[in-house]
């Protein structure tokens, strides 16, 4: 019975101090531990600082790709730019009409200005061929108009020829009167219409 | 029996069908040969002689009969009022009954036309029987003694649908009988119209009648060319896309094309060839050449830097008459073809163009620019007196000789549109030939005779 009460006793002693080791012992494991483990996930810690630099790398990368996507925005810009202009030489090139005088094939001023024009761009857009209209206002015959049509045309070929545009790439139609830009019957459409116009074949 | 011969007839070919019985079983038309101090066609003051054209008669009562009976008279009326050589009397005047008095002179009383003033006569009767059309046609001088007073009898028979072509046959002896020369009612005209939303060839009868679209190219067609036998029409077309120069027969499908650099534009057939002047351009200067009716240069015609243009042939091909700006201004010249001589013909005015040399030979009709107006007129191939024959009406252009030279058709915008309006050759009667949607312009009278 006494020895009971011994067991007993060393018990209620031993149980909290084992209570209190147990404790203790929490507080060392927690250190223990990653002691332990460090070893172990090396290889984690280092996947970590890996993915850390790739990521940093694909951020490089992405502000790269943007830039790179800037500067080709520029660029494209720049070349629509470039063809808008160049769009709008041609396009020029085709609406502006060398106007005469009545019963008239020679070049006035303002068409040797605007022929001059025609050159640079013919010196400029070597490959293209282009067809020179000549056209006549509604009144007199419409045979003598056709041969007229036909000298205003001649006209404006000579004359870039003159200037150096080789005479294989310019070819003439006269259309006389049957072609009016305007259908009035007055003098700023006849004017209008007395015009050498230009397509690019 | 009747039927037999009817039916035999509709076998022949349709050339033949046209049953055409000029008998002269009255008189000899070779008596009218003296006849044609009538009407001086080369007189300005051309007096229009008072005829008198009574409904034709009948013999058979059938309502079908009398209203061609009437087509048929009415037809004459107006063929032989086109020329402007005959005042129409009022059939409401006549003092005869037509129905009632039989149509040769045995049994006309020529007092009851003088009296009306009536100078000519023509009385008809026609018959049907199986669509077969028997009609008889007399031209009296009602002043003349009975011995010479019947100037024209003819009988033709032939389908009913020929009756307009029965008529015309009457009206080519009248006028032949008249005034000693061909008539004009085989003839027919070209002309451009835009009806079809593009310009294209028409070709109607010498009256208007009948236009019919010759050209289906669907771009610019322009200045239809007839050749002297009628068989040929060269035009200027943009087929391809630029003014070249096509040759056709009328009736066959063949023809040439003349398609050099430039243009290739206003074809004149000279007369009695088979051979055309046109302008080309391939040179870098529009020159007018001699073409064969196959598009082969014969020979350069002009030679000289700027715009010659628009050639017209004198009736015996010795000179053509062109456009040239030679002076600075386009006028009108005269070459004599086997000299080489050219000379200028317009001095008046500074624009001149679209010269139409007479049939006659003598004159010369062109449009002239006065004050921004264009006109018509007429000048002496020796260059004296020009005669404005359109006044204060609109553009007057493209004027063409009617082939016995009595008319001239020309285009006008008088009335708003561009239309074909016909004249005498000294400018009266000026009338409209032909309503039709679009607008008309160019018109060209063929020679004569025309194959169909």
């Amino acid at each position: 019975m006494r020895k009971k009460l011994w067991i007993s006793l060393v018990l209620l002693l031993v149980i909290p101090g084992l209570l209190c080791i147990a404790s203790c012992a929490k507080k060392v494991l927690k250190v223990e531990p990653a002691e332990v483990v460090s070893a172990e996930d090396e290889a984690a810690i280092k996947a970590a600082a890996e993915a850390a630099e790739r990521a940093k790398q694909e951020e490089l990368a992405k502000q790269r790709a943007i830039e790179e996507q800037r500067l080709k925005e520029e660029q494209r810009l720049k070349g629509e730019q470039a063809m808008r202009k160049k769009i709008a030489a041609r396009n020029m090139f085709i609406n502006e009409n060398i106007h005469f005088d009545f019963d008239k094939y020679n070049l006035l001023p303002l068409a040797r200005k605007i022929l001059k024009r025609k050159a640079d761009w013919l010196w400029n857009n070597s490959d293209v061929s282009v067809i020179i209209e000549g056209h006549c206002d509604e009144r007199g015959a419409n045979e003598y108009n056709l041969a007229l049509g036909d000298r205003r045309a001649e006209s404006a070929r000579a004359y870039l020829i003159n200037l150096g545009i080789a005479g294989s790439r310019l070819t003439t139609v006269s259309y006389g009167e049957e072609r009016p830009v305007d259908p009035g019957h007055n003098e700023t459409a006849w004017a209008k219409n007395r015009r050498a116009h230009f397509t690019i074949e | 029996m009747f039927m037999k011969r009817v039916n035999k007839l509709r076998a022949w070919p349709a050339y033949i069908i046209f049953l055409v019985m000029t008998a002269c079983f009255l008189i000899c038309p070779a008596l009218c040969l003296s006849e044609y101090d009538y009407v001086d066609i080369n007189s300005p003051f051309l007096r229009k002689i008072p005829i008198a054209i009574p409904l034709f008669k009948t013999t058979a009562k059938s309502r079908a009969e009398k209203r061609l009976s009437e087509k048929a008279s009415d037809l004459l009326s107006e063929t032989l009022e086109f020329t402007g050589y005959f005042k129409m009397l009022d059939r409401d005047a006549f003092l005869v009954d037509p129905e009632k008095s039989d149509i040769t002179a045995l049994s006309i009383n020529f007092q009851n036309w003088t009296s009306i003033g009536a100078e000519l006569l023509i009385t008809g009767s026609l018959q049907v029987k199986d669509d077969i059309l028997d009609m008889k046609l007399m031209l009296y001088d009602t002043f003349k003694s009975s011995k010479s007073r019947l100037l024209v009898g003819k009988r033709y028979r032939g389908w009913i649908n020929d009756q307009r072509k029965m008529i015309h046959r009457f009206c080519n002896d009248v006028i032949f009988c008249l005034t000693g020369k061909k008539g004009i009612f085989d003839s027919k005209i070209a002309f451009i119209s835009t009806g079809s939303g593009n310009k294209e060839i028409y070709i109607c009868e010498f009256d208007g009648y009948n236009p019919t679209q010759k050209t289906h190219n669907k771009n610019i067609t322009l200045s239809p060319a007839w050749s002297y036998d009628g068989k040929w029409i060269a035009y200027t077309a943009y087929k391809k896309g630029r003014p070249d120069l096509y040759i056709e027969h009328l009736k066959e499908k063949r023809g040439f094309v003349v398609e050099k650099k430039g243009i290739n534009v206003t074809p004149a057939w000279v007369p009695g060839k088979f051979a055309l002047a046109a302008t080309l351009s391939f040179s870098g200067d529009p020159e007018i050449y001699m073409l064969t009716g196959t598009g082969k240069i014969i020979k350069k015609l002009t030679n000289k830097r700027g715009i010659d243009v628009s050639p017209s042939w004198s009736p015996d091909g010795k000179k053509m008459a062109f456009v040239s700006n030679r002076s600075g201004t386009p006028q009108i010249y005269i070459k004599d073809i086997d000299s080489g001589n050219v000379k200028r013909l317009t001095f008046q005015g500074r624009y001149n163009t679209s010269p139409s040399w007479s049939p006659n030979g003598d004159k010369i009709a062109y449009c002239g620019a006065e004050n921004g107006a264009f006109n018509i007129y007429v000048i002496g191939i020796d260059g004296n007196d020009p005669l404005q024959l359109t006044f204060n009406e609109g553009d007057n252009e493209s004027p063409s000789w009617s082939p016995d030279g009595s008319l001239i058709a020309f285009s006008s915008n008088r009335e708003g549109h561009h239309r074909i309006y016909v004249m005498s050759a000294y400018g009266t009667d000026q009338r409209s030939l032909l309503a039709l949607p679009g607008e008309q312009t160019n018109p060209r009278w063929s020679p004569g005779t025309v194959s169909n």
